[in-house]
């Protein structure tokens, strides 16, 4: 396996397995999975549904326990606190109908009870780097869709966390739109210098933002491959014609056994 | 988003609509040559206001059992909501046998209350309580577990407490539900009131009702039918301006 050197990694995810159990039933929805990340890396994890993408995604934010393997986060120059450095955007927006948009995003902040005034500058400033100046006082349902989704990658940095968690966050989103966001996800990224794990099921986005891509397979869940994406930031739409970035992408319908 | 001048025209029109219907009736009974003892006029059913009935303690004590009925269910409602939505066992321990003791024709029990707690206002409270209470209980219930589970997940990741879940997403999120229960708690209040009146009491318009009905005196009989709506009318005036104070438009359940 690849990946930045173990001893350095922010994230070391090694031989990790989670199993459901319901009524008796055991339910395999992790096995064996061995990835390190570096901090500030964009990982995108990729593969078809039921391949525990998003139960790894849960194990990181510490909302479900493992049964074998080890989870690490962090280290020593550079701690981890888990109840606290996690942001976290979903498919859906989830936004808090009857808050405005900046309250919205001052919610992490109120759970974790951080100074009132400092985190409304801060909110301001985030709204203003994903593009919504001027929405603040705004309310969800006027907002469009990739508007909203916007709005709660703001609320996921609102408390400047260490790692950010995106399950599929574009996947209810136009293709148009879709693009779009994902180069601003690009830009917020370049300024932020967050560490990002990336879940989607579309391979053109896992090698178009990923700086390194995990690929899992289903039945049984298990991480096929994990490899770097060299090719140079800023990417720019143009470069999914490149030669490179389809060698990529044949890489990872290959491991999917769709080749 | 409506402008002034159109909310101000659907102002209008309502207040319109409600005289129109008062001006069919009026029309209605003259053109039809319907005797008075049969059905009055709207003329002759406000002349009764003039005459010694007490109109006013009358409609006061029907009020007192009707806002006291059913504000004591939204408390109770909301509260039971909240205790079931916190502990799954309590839920599935208890629900089904409250919705089965909800079959029970409240009604029915008028008597036996009137036997445990007496005459006066106390029964009638409680009359208008049972019969009102299980909608708010179950739409607020449902409001408080309509909560997306990722939104959960969000805040479980930051070691959120079930105290802030509870009043940063699961109650302001079941407020369009428990405002859309307590409309149709309303209605059912005032029901429940009136039988209470019926069954057994001194005063009220219900007990009035039975008795000017002795008397054959319709037109009385229309006019206290008449204020026992409009106590229900302000009570559901004022539900609808709570809400319009505590839920934001688009988070409505219409």
């Amino acid at each position: 396996m690849t990946g930045a050197h173990a001893t350095d990694a922010f994230i070391r995810l090694e031989n990790v397995r989670k199993v459901y159990r319901t009524r008796g039933q055991e339910f395999l929805a992790v096995s064996d999975v061995t990835l390190n990340v570096a901090a500030g890396e964009l990982v995108s994890l990729v593969g078809p549904s039921g391949c525990g993408k998003t139960t790894v995604l849960k194990i990181l934010a510490g909302l479900h326990g493992h049964d074998a393997g080890s989870v690490e986060i962090g280290t020593p120059a550079d701690p981890f606190d888990p109840g606290r450095d996690i942001g976290m955007v979903f498919q859906q927006s989830l936004l808090l109908k009857w808050r405005r948009i900046i309250d919205n995003v001052l919610l992490p902040t109120e759970i974790l009870g951080l100074p009132r005034a400092e985190s409304r500058d801060r909110a301001r400033d985030l709204l203003r780097m994903v593009g919504l100046e001027g929405f603040e006082d705004k309310f969800p349902y006027e907002l469009s869709g990739g508007m909203q989704q916007r709005a709660s990658i703001a609320r996921a940095l609102v408390h400047d966390p260490k790692l950010v968690l995106m399950d599929e966050p574009f996947g209810a989103l136009d293709a148009l739109t879709r693009e779009k966001m994902n180069l601003e996800l690009l830009r917020i990224w370049s300024e932020s210098r967050k560490t990002i794990m990336f879940v989607t099921h579309s391979i053109q986005e896992a090698v178009f933002l990923g700086s390194r891509c995990a690929v899992l397979t289903a039945g049984p869940a298990r991480m096929a491959d994990n490899f770097e994406i060299d090719l140079p930031y800023p990417r720019l739409l143009d470069m999914k014609t490149h030669e490179n970035f389809g060698v990529y992408t044949r890489r990872i319908y290959k491991l999917l056994g769709m080749e | 988003m409506e402008n002034r001048r159109e909310r101000i025209g659907r102002w209008v029109l309502v207040v319109v609509m409600h005289l129109a219907v008062i001006a069919v009736w009026q029309l209605w009974i003259t053109l039809g040559e319907v005797e008075a003892y049969i059905m009055p006029t709207p003329l002759a059913t406000f002349a009764t206001l003039f005459e010694d009935y007490n109109w006013w303690s009358n409609t006061l004590v029907t009020a007192a059992s009707v806002f006291g009925g059913f504000w004591l269910a939204v408390v109770v409602g909301v509260l039971l909501a909240l205790l079931f939505s916190w502990s799954k066992w309590l839920n599935d321990a208890f629900m089904p046998v409250i919705v089965s003791l909800n079959m029970i024709p409240k009604v029915a029990l008028g008597p036996i209350f009137i036997v445990w707690f007496s005459y006066g206002i106390g029964p009638n409270i409680i009359i208008a309580f049972s019969i009102c209470f299980l909608p708010i209980l179950i739409t607020t219930a449902r409001g408080l577990n309509e909560v997306e589970p990722e939104l959960i997940d969000l805040v479980r990741a930051l070691k959120a407490s079930r105290w802030q879940v509870f009043t940063k997403i699961q109650l302001p999120g079941a407020l369009p539900y428990i405002f859309s229960g307590m409309k149709v708690a309303v209605v059912l209040a005032v029901a429940g009131a009136i039988v209470g009146e019926f069954i057994a009491s001194e005063k009220g318009l219900g007990y009035l009702m039975l008795q000017v009905q002795v008397t054959l005196d319709t037109a009385a009989m229309f006019m206290a039918v008449l204020l026992i709506t409009f106590v229900g009318v302000v009570l559901y005036a004022l539900v609808l301006m709570l809400e319009l104070l505590l839920v934001v438009r688009d988070a409505r359940v219409e």
